[in-house]
């Protein structure tokens, strides 16, 4: 049987079909139907676009921009929503506390949060980095929580018959482990909904550079194939970020899941 | 070292409906160093939540258990414990897992690699030491926690079921292995059983219980010389008298 042939394994025969027929059928639409730079422009409209932007240099300096506004971002998730998570996954009382609030501030839309991150923070990359924040900060808090929440009671009970018996050996060596699955699912969540974030945290001008900028700048300047170079970068790092941490989650962090899931 | 003194130990329930019930109704036993004693009885005797209390994972109402003339207040190193369900961490190996117990004592990494190393050997899974649990089979899983629980060195073994979810042929396997671990490390076993076979082929004693409330029915010497035969005509006969016990308290409960 073909037990091998994973999702994950493709064969790139059929990634390159796919590829140049959507190609040509874009170069097609585009000169033979559309006839309209500014509707649809083509696909070697936008290589060049692509090219005059990159030896420019501006595009490097978008996407470093675009990538310090995410780490600012999901850093501060990271580092509020990890611990936060844990203490309302481990400690009931922390639990009935803070449920209430979070449950209330959750459903807001994070791009709603625009109007006060200019207002508190002005018109910085800090302020970018706080919506993106706003987004991300959520499923990694409720996935810490879930984790947290669903450790097995045989793993406390057999760590604490083993010597590991205070609240934070046991948080470090049963808890933090048994979760790191769910940790991973939510930082992955985090992710995407950042790259959302950023876009429209960016479009209001927190600063002359960054991909989701750049796309409203060039809008302006009715520049269609630069919006569509800037459209395209954002699709090709979100996934480049997602597959390094796929990449990455396998290779280390959950081996042992492997004979876990499925 | 591993003597037990159970005296007079009560524990109460409350249900959902927040009515009160008594699981466990003055139970006092004495247990003697390197002693292998089972528990049996029907389900709901509280032979198990008797366990958790002698490991410290659950208070009882009233009594006090003493090993090694210790009261037990809490988990601690000193009493091992193996449980019905697979226990072991699934993000550690084998040899992580049974180098858990010593690591928590702050045992530098060489020594409890070292210690690990002696009771995967007694086990018999050397070549399973880089495993993680998932790989290996419910039988390998069990010998892995029996291993882990004894490299603290605890005085006191307490099983609960360990062997329960595992089929017939490798229970019986197990069983002898658990009686050479036994021999070679000479602990104080508690061995919490539905199957009164296993009782009889591995125990010293064994301790009939009765359901609602859990009280002690009665102690059965088990005289027959090790190793022991299943199919031996004396054998039968005390698996018989146990079996007609735990009967006769488990219809006492039902009237």
């Amino acid at each position: 049987m073909n037990t091998n042939k994973s999702a994950g394994k493709r064969s790139p025969v059929y990634l390159a079909i796919s590829v140049t027929a959507t190609i040509l059928f874009w170069q097609v639409l585009s000169d033979y139907i559309v006839q309209n730079k500014f509707i649809l422009p083509s696909f070697t409209d936008t290589v060049t676009a692509f090219i005059s932007l990159y030896t420019a240099g501006t595009l490097g300096v978008d996407i470093l921009t675009s990538l310090m506004h995410f780490a600012i971002g999901l850093g501060l998730s990271l580092l509020i929503g990890v611990p936060l998570g844990i203490c309302i996954g481990w400690f009931e009382r922390v639990n009935q506390l803070l449920d209430p609030l979070i449950e209330i501030i959750r459903p807001i839309p994070p791009l709603a949060w625009i109007p006060f991150a200019i207002v508190w923070f002005g018109l910085t990359d800090f302020s970018a980095g706080f919506v993106i924040f706003i987004g991300s900060v959520f499923p990694i808090l409720i996935n810490t929580y879930e984790g947290f929440k669903s450790v097995p009671r045989v793993f406390v009970e057999a760590g604490r018959m083993l010597g590991c018996t205070s609240s934070l050996s046991l948080i470090r060596y049963i808890a933090l482990p048994s979760a790191l699955p769910h940790l991973a699912a939510g930082f992955r969540i985090a992710t995407g909904v950042a790259w959302m974030c950023l876009v429209a945290a960016e479009m209001f001008g927190v600063s002359r550079f960054g991909l989701g900028q750049k796309i409203w700048w060039y809008y302006n300047l009715h520049q269609m194939d630069n919006v569509l170079v800037y459209m395209l970068m954002l699709g090709f790092i979100g996934l480049f970020i997602d597959f390094l941490f796929r990449y990455g989650m396998q290779r280390s962090l959950l081996r042992w899941r492997v004979g876990e899931v499925n | 070292m591993g003597s037990v003194e159970i005296s007079d130990i009560t524990k109460m329930f409350t249900r959902d409906d927040g009515v009160e019930i008594l699981a466990i109704d003055g139970v006092s036993l004495s247990i003697s160093d390197d002693e292998f004693v089972s528990f049996v009885g029907p389900s709901g005797c509280g032979k198990t939540t008797l366990l958790r209390i002698i490991a410290g994972l659950d208070h009882a109402g009233s009594g006090s258990v003493l090993v090694d003339g210790n009261p037990i207040l809490g988990p601690g190193p000193k009493v091992g414990m193996v449980f019905q369900e697979y226990s072991l961490f699934p993000w550690r190996t084998v040899l992580d897992n049974i180098a858990f117990g010593p690591e928590m004592r702050g045992i530098s990494r060489q020594e409890r690699r070292k210690a690990a190393h002696k009771y995967i050997e007694m086990v018999g899974l050397e070549q399973f030491e880089k495993s993680y649990p998932y790989e290996l089979s419910g039988g390998m899983r069990q010998r892995v926690a029996i291993a882990r629980a004894l490299a603290n060195d605890p005085d006191l073994l307490l099983m609960d079921e360990p062997f329960g979810a595992l089929d017939a042929q490798t229970r019986n396997k197990m069983q002898v292995e658990l009686l050479s671990i036994w021999n070679l490390s000479k602990k104080t076993i508690l061995f919490v059983t539905h199957s009164v076979d296993e009782a009889v082929f591995l125990s010293d004693r064994i301790v009939v219980m009765s359901p609602r409330p859990g009280r002690i029915r009665s102690v059965v010497p088990v005289d027959i010389p090790r190793p022991r035969n299943r199919t031996a005509p004396e054998f039968a006969t005390l698996r018989r008298d146990v079996l007609s016990l735990i009967e006769e308290s488990s219809k006492q409960a039902n009237d």
